[in-house]
């Protein structure tokens, strides 16, 4: 008889289901969404029910959304990207440019060259990190200047306008499918996409492995440069996508996009239960994070708090949402013991 | 006990050598990232002042200084927390937290400008308290404790102001802040404090066992605690520190424009951190030194101001400055990959691999063992 190094859970699964739901924190972060979205809606019908209102919901969040994936791909690896924000401004601006310069270009090609510029300016950060051997906070630091500067300087006072862009474009970031925005279904398809690919694909996994342990994964023969690389060029690639939806969204896109929005995207994350220090955490829950940090920032006023008290929410928010994966690790950790000790 | 000590200098040729000490004290000052940046500052400055126009006018110092100050004062105590291998994202928030808070005790409270400073910079060394509690007694990771609490105390600086601005501050006070040292002299009054601190701090962070302490933290937290390390308390109060220095910018930030606002000083974080790490800290902990930081700052306000008088306007200088950040944290890798090419000798050898290139060393004792252990151990 052979003896199994892990015992199967005696648990009946429906049961066990169950319970990984009810601890999983992407559904608490869904439960504060939603309760969210119901209190303000007391308050205020037309929040959900008025069409630009439910538009506005689904619609603004897509941004960010698709900077939380690229995001949570690279903490996942232990490893940020902070250059998410400039990348997306240069993106936005590289629309704009293409569109204005190129009239009759098709859309198809702009949202590729848009994504494809995004890869390049991740690959760069990637190259570097992966190869410097270097932390890659103090790279993105460094490329978010470089990168940002590269913008302003090719923008100079220069802005892109409404005008510039053709409508069948601008069109894309109002229209609906049956009630659900193009550019939100964009999102959630990216999303569904990468989840998919982090959840059961061998290079998904991998990636978390370098984050639990970047050591113990190259022992084991794992390619961490090459994996490493990956995240970073798929993060500048989301990011470049989301400089495309920006200009689709706001038709103006001036030297301020996406200023400062590498933080949140972080902070997105760390809400959605991603652990800063890599190795787990989910793209849902990052998307989830992102939603409710969008959320929040409609909300507010809505029920009656002044908008500039938005940061500061947001701040107990992601405070609240460390300290809570921390109390429920350390219980976590007591069970495990407790386990042990008993057998 | 003699025997058991002597016993380690006796078997000292067979094991390996530290070569790192066992150069000459004026070789390992002068050959280390800190002195490179030191050099490189004295190049950029000469330079300046024979290429430039105007930059060795009577203004360009003076402006110079007034600018970077806050970048200075903050840049101190960051230092230290780098050196642990924690961060602290918040100072900038700090900063305007502070700012607010004079701005309202001064306008609606009608306390006097000393009190009001007194009581901010009280306020910033409670954020830091809070942001220091979270990270070394509940054990939170600084990074997503930072990036939170810089929401929270922004949040709380926006909030408490609005997009209103507190601008009434008596002519004394913002005078003051920009008043010189001597008349005629490029140097500003706010250069006093900065020093008293400066000179505080070497002490604390290279002549203290506190400071010894805050290295060893960096290098291995678990054999920190062992040799009788507080970690928890050490990280603690450097927070605190963070806190207090910070919001004491932000009172200077106040007076030096004359208005407290919400949103003062956005993104300072990210400069003092690009400024500390150009100075040679190590992001990983337990590397760098204060004179470093000092120089890694003033190259950062030499390079703009020396652009801006170029007519260069404020996006190339970002270029520059992401661009020195990327290539000082490379140029470790960069200056291991040179040094291993010269190590080969002139003849020619066939490269070694890492086995046999300690065996070399061992042989002819050069300095190869240092630049090696050190890259190795960063990574």
């Amino acid at each position: 008889m052979t003896t199994l190094l892990v015992e199967p859970s005696a648990v009946s699964p429906t049961r066990r289901v169950l319970l990984g739901a009810l601890r999983s924190r992407e559904i608490a972060v869904l439960s504060v969404l939603l309760a969210l979205i119901v209190l303000t809606t007391v308050k205020s019908p037309a929040f959900v029910f008025s069409g630009n209102g439910w538009r506005d919901l689904l619609l603004t969040p897509s941004i960010l959304m698709l900077l939380a994936v690229g995001q949570t791909v690279v903490i996942v690896t232990r490893n940020v990207d902070l250059s998410v924000g400039s990348t997306l401004g240069l993106s936005a601006y590289l629309t704009g440019r293409l569109f204005a310069d190129n009239p009759g270009i098709p859309i198809v090609v702009v949202v590729l060259a848009g994504t494809a510029f995004g890869a390049v300016l991740g690959f760069v950060n990637g190259v570097l990190v992966a190869w410097g051997r270097v932390p890659a906070l103090v790279i993105t630091l460094g490329t978010l200047y470089v990168y940002r500067g590269i913008f302003l300087t090719w923008a100079g006072s220069d802005r892109v306008n409404a005008s510039d862009l053709p409508a069948a474009f601008l069109d894309l970031g109002t229209r609906s499918v049956v009630g659900i925005p193009v550019l939100t279904i964009v999102a959630v398809a990216v999303l569904a996409v990468v989840g998919y690919y982090l959840h059961t694909a061998r290079g998904g996994r991998e990636l978390y492995a370098i984050g639990s342990d970047p050591d113990a994964a190259t022992l084991y023969g794992l390619k961490v440069s090459r994996r490493v690389l990956g995240a970073f060029v798929l993060s500048g690639a989301l990011a470049g996508l989301a400089g495309v939806v920006y200009a689709a969204r706001y038709g103006t896109v001036s030297s301020n996009a996406g200023l400062g929005i590498e933080l949140q995207a972080v902070g997105a994350a760390v809400i959605g239960g991603v652990a800063i220090f890599g190795g787990s955490g989910t793209v849902w829950g990052a998307a989830i994070g992102a939603f409710l940090l969008i959320t929040i920032n409609r909300a507010l006023p809505i029920v009656g708090i002044g908008d500039f008290w938005q940061r500061a929410v947001v701040g107990v928010l992601i405070i609240g949402a460390i300290v809570l994966d921390r109390v429920l690790a350390a219980r976590n950790e007591r069970r495990l013991v407790e386990a042990r000790d008993r057998s | 006990m003699s025997a058991m000590l002597s016993r380690p200098t006796a078997e000292r040729p067979a094991g390996p050598t530290y070569a790192d000490h066992s150069r000459p004290l004026w070789r390992r000052a002068l050959v280390s990232r800190e002195f490179a940046v030191i050099a490189l500052l004295a190049v950029v400055f000469a330079w300046s002042q024979g290429n430039v126009d105007n930059f060795d006018g009577p203004l360009t110092l003076y402006y110079l200084f007034l600018d970077t100050a806050p970048i200075l004062l903050i840049a101190l105590p960051l230092t230290m927390i780098i050196i642990t291998g924690e961060i602290d994202l918040s100072v900038a928030s700090v900063v305007g937290l502070a700012s607010v808070a004079m701005g309202v005790l001064h306008q609606d409270l009608g306390l006097s400008i000393p009190l009001a400073a007194l009581l901010a910079i009280g306020l910033g060394a409670v954020a830091g308290a809070f942001n220091g509690l979270l990270v070394a007694y509940v054990g939170l990771p600084s990074l997503a404790v930072t990036i939170g609490t810089l929401a929270l105390y922004r949040g709380l600086a926006v909030g408490l102001l609005g997009t209103t601005a507190v601008t009434e501050f008596p002519e004394r006070w913002t005078d003051l802040a920009k008043a010189r040292i001597v008349d005629g002299s490029p140097y500003p009054v706010i250069l006093i404090p900065f020093l008293v601190l400066l000179v505080g701090f070497v002490l604390l962070l290279h002549f203290s066992p506190f400071g010894r302490g805050v290295y060893e933290i960096g290098q291995n937290a678990e054999a920190a605690r062992f040799t009788g390390v507080n970690v928890a308390r050490t990280k603690f109060w450097l927070f605190v520190l963070a806190g207090a220095i910070s919001a004491f910018a932000g009172v200077y930030y106040t007076l030096r424009y004359g208005s407290a606002r919400g949103d003062n000083a956005t993104g300072l974080e990210l400069q003092v951190i690009a400024a500390v790490l150009l100075g040679g800290v190590s992001i990983f902990g337990g590397r760098g030194a204060l004179h470093g930081v000092v120089a890694g700052v003033l190259l950062i306000g030499v390079v703009s101001s020396a652009m801006r008088l170029e007519n260069h306007t404020a996006n190339v200088i970002s270029i520059v400055i992401g661009v020195l950040l990327v290539l000082s944290v490379i140029s470790t890798r960069l200056l291991a990959w040179v040094s291993a090419l010269v190590s080969r000798g002139p003849g020619g050898r066939p490269p070694l691999r890492i086995g046999r290139r300690r065996a070399a060393v061992g042989t002819n004792g050069t300095s190869t063992t240092g630049t090696t252990t050190t890259s190795t151990t960063e990574r």
